[in-house]
């Protein structure tokens, strides 16, 4: 009994650890500027909404979430078409250097991004890219890529080749076996990856930082890094965007808390 | 039946690999051996210069310092917390799958957001936790501190990661072995010691190989907490990297810090690699 009533203490503790930063910044969201400065800090007495309507009304948060969202989706799914067909054919298909391309795919999820960043803002300024939302996505993809790939080719691989064989067979070319036979069937993997890329482009920040200089495509992590106070720092106002933009991906880890930690662990403990 | 070529499948993801990053590490490169003044257009070949002058650069030294103590410590606590947790978290219990839906929530946070949420955290008037902890201490100002602050932030951050990147290992650790050993009266410490750590092995070192070459390239989290300061005793390589290239426009020693940086990460992953393929072995 006493062992079973630690154990849950040792829990509760990791539960708050985990938990109690993101609690705090939500009390604090909700609680009117005076209150803000009291001391001992309280969790809040008289719960408001105005940061986060002032959040909204007073700037530009609605094109800045757009913003993000653009980006991300877009990312997300050309990620996901250039990485399954090249999935596919790594799993399923003949492919000279193999093992040298998968190589070659993992070294470019180590390159530091600040590698590239000089290189890439020339490139992109002298094609008349910056602050666009086309910039960051081509960007992320690329850096996405990887990962979608790792992931589907483990998925791919888990099919048993005899379906591609007897599809084959059948008379389907290999793109009609890739649409028709191996994406249904590894919709738990697409979905993952999909999550996954989607969570990376939300939250990545130094190209963002670089690409964008405006409202017209500047992503959250840039606004809320950029939160500009006038006379001190808002913090009702950071906490409420703060908020808004990381209940979403909250949400997605408590539905898809499965599927990301087998997207997060596939590769790293099979291979 | 012998398997059609699957060149034209993959294609196109190695196109746009060697476009946006292949190409560009060579830029990088090319551009570390210029001077190269961004606004007035100004392009010229000098050599090793910018390698020459980094060697006597004491913030680049500097820099190198803080993100290899900040790399060491934050790897280290986060290897030893998360590991901890794992450990806690792996059998069955009531709320285990809400449980570990919770401790995903550092990992999914943005790392801005996070940076913003500990900024307030540690303010030094109306923060939560000098008042916790009955202290007036200046986290983000003082140049002891800073740096600590810094790598708490990062290890809440990322704790969970490697959390559950430890509970999947553990997980493939088969139970007779536990049984078995509980059969021969070892106890729980040398069970831990014995049995699960050496198994676990492989997967620490992929955890490991992940979290140093992240926080070795650390770049948002620090810059948004502390901006590289007090008395740049938080800068970073990447953050000074991005000061020379982005504030001062210095393109060209800009790149020639950003190649240091690219090749140390190369040494690091080469390191880790040759360590695990021998543990394969």
């Amino acid at each position: 009994m006493i062992k079973k009533t630690g154990f849950y203490l040792l829990v509760m503790l990791v539960l708050l650890y985990c938990s109690g930063p993101l609690l705090w910044q939500i009390a604090t969201s909700l609680k009117p500027d005076y209150e803000l400065t009291v001391i001992p800090p309280v969790i809040t007495e008289n719960p408001t909404t105005v940061h986060y309507i002032s959040v909204f009304k007073e700037r530009p948060f609605l094109r800045i979430i757009l913003n993000s969202a653009v980006v991300a989706s877009c990312t997300t799914v050309l990620s996901l078409i250039i990485g399954s067909l090249s999935a596919f054919a790594l799993a399923k298909m003949r492919i000279r250097y193999k093992v040298f391309i998968l190589g070659f795919v993992l070294s470019v999820s180590m390159f530091p991004p600040i590698a590239t960043v000089s290189p890439l803002y020339i490139i992109i300024r002298e094609l008349g890219l910056r602050d666009t939302w086309l910039a960051l996505i081509i960007t992320y993809t690329t850096f996405s890529l990887p990962l979608s790939i790792w992931i589907l080719t483990n998925f791919f691989k888990e099919i048993p080749d005899e379906i591609y064989y007897a599809a084959r067979i059948d008379g389907c070319s290999p793109f009609q076996i890739f649409y028709k036979i191996m994406l249904p069937l590894s919709i738990p993997g697409i979905f993952t990856t999909a999550i996954l890329v989607f969570i990376f482009s939300w939250n990545e920040f130094l190209f963002a930082l670089t690409f964008t200089s405006t409202t017209s495509s500047r992503t959250i992590p840039v606004a809320i890094a950029l939160f500009p106070g006038v006379h001190e720092v808002p913090w009702g106002e950071i906490a409420a965007a703060s908020v808004v933009v990381t209940i979403p991906l909250i949400v997605l880890v408590f539905a898809f808390q499965k599927r990301i930690v087998e997207g997060l662990t596939s590769g790293a403990v099979k291979g | 039946m012998k398997k059609e070529s699957g060149n034209r499948f993959i294609f196109p993801a190695l196109l746009i690999l060697f476009l946006v990053t292949v190409y560009p590490v060579f830029y990088v490169f090319y551009l570390s051996f210029h001077r190269r003044l961004l606004i007035f257009d100004i392009s010229k070949f000098v050599g090793l210069d910018n390698y020459l002058f980094l060697l006597r650069d004491d913030r680049f030294w500097n820099a190198l310092k803080n993100t290899v103590y900040f790399t060491s410590v934050s790897v280290s606590l986060e290897l030893a917390i998360g590991l901890s947790i794992a450990v806690l978290l792996n059998r069955s219990f009531r709320f285990r799958g809400v449980t570990r839906a919770v401790v995903l929530i550092p990992w999914a946070v943005p790392t801005v957001v996070s940076a913003r949420m500990w900024e307030w955290i540690y303010n030094t008037d109306f923060g939560i936790l000098n008042y916790t902890l009955g202290a007036k201490i200046n986290w983000l100002g003082s140049p002891f501190w800073a740096i600590h602050a810094a790598i708490l932030m990062d290890v809440w951050k990322t704790t969970p990661f490697v959390a559950i990147l430890l509970i999947a290992g553990l997980q493939v650790i088969p139970k007779e072995l536990y049984m078995a050993a509980k059969v021969d009266g070892a106890g729980n410490w040398a069970i831990f010691r014995r049995i699960t750590l050496p198994l676990l092995k492989p997967i620490i070192l992929v955890v490991l190989l992940f979290r140093t070459l992240d926080a070795f390239r650390v770049f948002d989290a620090v810059y948004v907490l502390t901006g590289g300061g007090p008395a740049n005793t938080t800068e970073t390589l990447s953050i000074y990297a991005y000061k020379v290239l982005f504030q001062t426009l210095q393109f060209g020693y800009g790149s020639t810090l950003s190649v240091v940086v690219f090749l140390c990460i190369g040494s690091i992953s080469v390191f880790y690699i040759k360590l695990l393929s021998k543990g394969i072995k």
